[in-house]
């Protein structure tokens, strides 16, 4: 919950709402990212970008390779799975495609 | 668990990617420290008494056994900074009587559902009938609130300033979308004046704070300078892990010894000057500083908790619910306040290991896995890994 994890936006959702599509070690989420839109700047720009996601939100743009070094450090000790895991189960937010509950 | 070294492993040492996970860096790091100890005559008799306020580096700690490859001249002790582990036992009471109403969906993060209530966790009442769910994030259970617009979908709202951004957009967002259904309990606390009562404890020992991480990137770094001006202790904010942590002691201990109290930080990759300007404002927003707020173990603390404002009531499960609000005392016997505020370390606690186990937890301490209680049970047995 408050340690989040790095993930990396591949879509944008909804530019309007600031609803993203980001893959986290292969599993993809809607993630709410007006946190880190640059002000004045269009959603497009963010994709590819990496980010770090605390609860569906990304809150803090990360550079790629400290990105991938990080989700590295959090596989190797196990602590990447939970949140891997809490994702995949969660809720798909619409209008993205829906997943069961 | 022998050394900070273990997860550079798959990292490869020597990677330029993995600059703060570095084998040889680790290594090159101790003995910077252990030559700081030196010089400032610190022993396992006079250590240098450096306070982690996030239970994200309580865990770290813990896990790298980081307590375990430093000398005996530092130690570490575990501050207030687990939401869930200072949540009051009426307050899961509060929900257990919310996720009562037939009408109600309860959501919460997982880690909320193990904490002891004065009767029952939230688990217990789930098992009991009552339709309490986990959820990811409180967009899922702003979702399940459009899924069922014939309930009531509350989200049981905590933490400090790390998940105040998310639910203070969710609130945003349902009043955009006209989402009638669903509201918040809210349970946020802030981080400045949980230090605060840690500085103004009688018995208080810290020299130094390694600052929480993920808080400073919502609200960067000026809000800590109290600490250096008026308490005379410096602070670093550091990432999680094991070499962000080391350095931020390598940090701490180079202001100690030039008597200098600064804040400073170690997490810039995450954490910027001044926070999260979009995360802030949406938190002014909605949110706003209760007169005091009851916390485990440390009892009321001003100023230290938020509501929601006036303006977003219909989002407000407190003013939508009867909500009683009642405080229920702390058994006796539970020390979870003086763990809190790193008088006492777990083991030194009547019940640690007896009558308070992670499968029956008295105090919250021992639940999450960010708790010291906790963490000392599954990680401790280390020399010096409290
Ligand atoms: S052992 Fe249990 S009761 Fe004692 S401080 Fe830890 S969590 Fe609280």
């Amino acid at each position: 919950m408050c340690l989040g994890i790095p993930g990396r936006i591949v879509a944008i959702v909804d530019a309007a709402a600031g609803l993203a599509t980001v893959d986290v070690s292969g599993v993809r989420r809607t993630v709410d990212v007006q946190c880190v839109a640059e002000p004045g700047g269009t959603p497009d720009q963010l994709v590819g970008r990496w980010v770090l996601v605390h609860v569906g939100f990304a809150l803090s743009i990360i550079d790629e390779e400290e990105a991938r070094a990080t989700l590295e450090v959090l596989a190797a000790i196990g602590e990447a799975e939970v949140e891997i895991a809490a994702i995949r189960a969660s809720i798909e937010p619409s209008p993205a495609p829906s997943v069961a509950p | 668990m022998t050394s900070v070294t273990d997860p550079a492993a798959s990292a490869g040492s020597g990677d330029p990617t993995a600059p703060f996970h570095d084998r040889d860096t680790g290594r090159r790091l101790i003995g910077r420290i252990a030559g700081q100890l030196d010089r400032l005559g610190a022993d396992a008799d006079r250590p240098v008494r450096l306070m982690e306020v996030c239970g994200g580096h309580t865990h770290a700690i813990f896990r790298h056994g980081l307590a375990g490859v430093l000398p005996a001249g530092v130690e570490f002790l575990h501050g207030p900074g687990c939401p869930v582990c200072v949540l009051p036992m009426g307050r899961i009471d509060d929900c257990i009587a919310i996720a009562g109403d037939p009408r109600v969906i309860f959501t919460t993060f997982g880690d909320a559902m193990r904490v002891p209530g004065s009767r029952k966790t939230l688990l217990q009442a789930k098992a009991d009938g009552a339709d309490i769910r986990m959820v990811y994030s409180p967009l899922d259970a702003l979702e399940l609130a459009r899924r069922h617009p014939d309930r009531e979908v509350v989200f049981f709202g905590l933490g400090f300033e790390t998940t105040m951004p998310a639910t203070a957009l969710t609130v945003l967002r349902a009043e955009r979308e006209g989402i009638a259904n669903f509201s918040l309990f809210c349970n946020h606390i802030t981080i400045v004046p949980t230090i605060r009562a840690v500085l103004d404890s009688p018995g208080m020992t810290v020299d130094g704070f390694i600052g929480p991480g993920h808080v400073s990137m919502i609200i960067g770094l000026r809000p800590y300078r109290f600490i250096a001006e008026r308490y005379r202790r410096p602070l670093v904010v550091a990432g999680f892990e094991p070499l962000d942590v080391l350095q931020a002691v390598s940090m701490l201990l180079e202001q100690i010894a030039r008597g200098a109290a600064a804040v400073a930080n170690q997490y810039a990759r995450i954490v910027p000057e001044d926070g999260n300007p979009a995360a802030l404002e949406a938190i002014a927003a909605v949110f706003e500083l209760r007169e005091f707020f009851e916390w485990r173990g440390l009892g009321s603390i001003d100023r230290s908790g938020v509501r929601v404002r006036e303006r977003y009531a219909r989002f407000d499960a407190e003013r939508r619910f009867a909500v009683q609000g009642v405080t229920v005392v702390d058994p006796t016997a539970c020390q979870c306040g003086e763990v809190l505020k790193g008088v006492l370390k777990p083991w030194q606690c009547k019940l640690f290991g007896t009558a308070c186990t992670p499968e029956t937890p008295v105090g919250a301490l021992m639940v999450s896995s960010e708790g010291a209680c906790a963490a000392y049970r599954q990680y401790g047995g280390l020399r010096g890994a409290a």
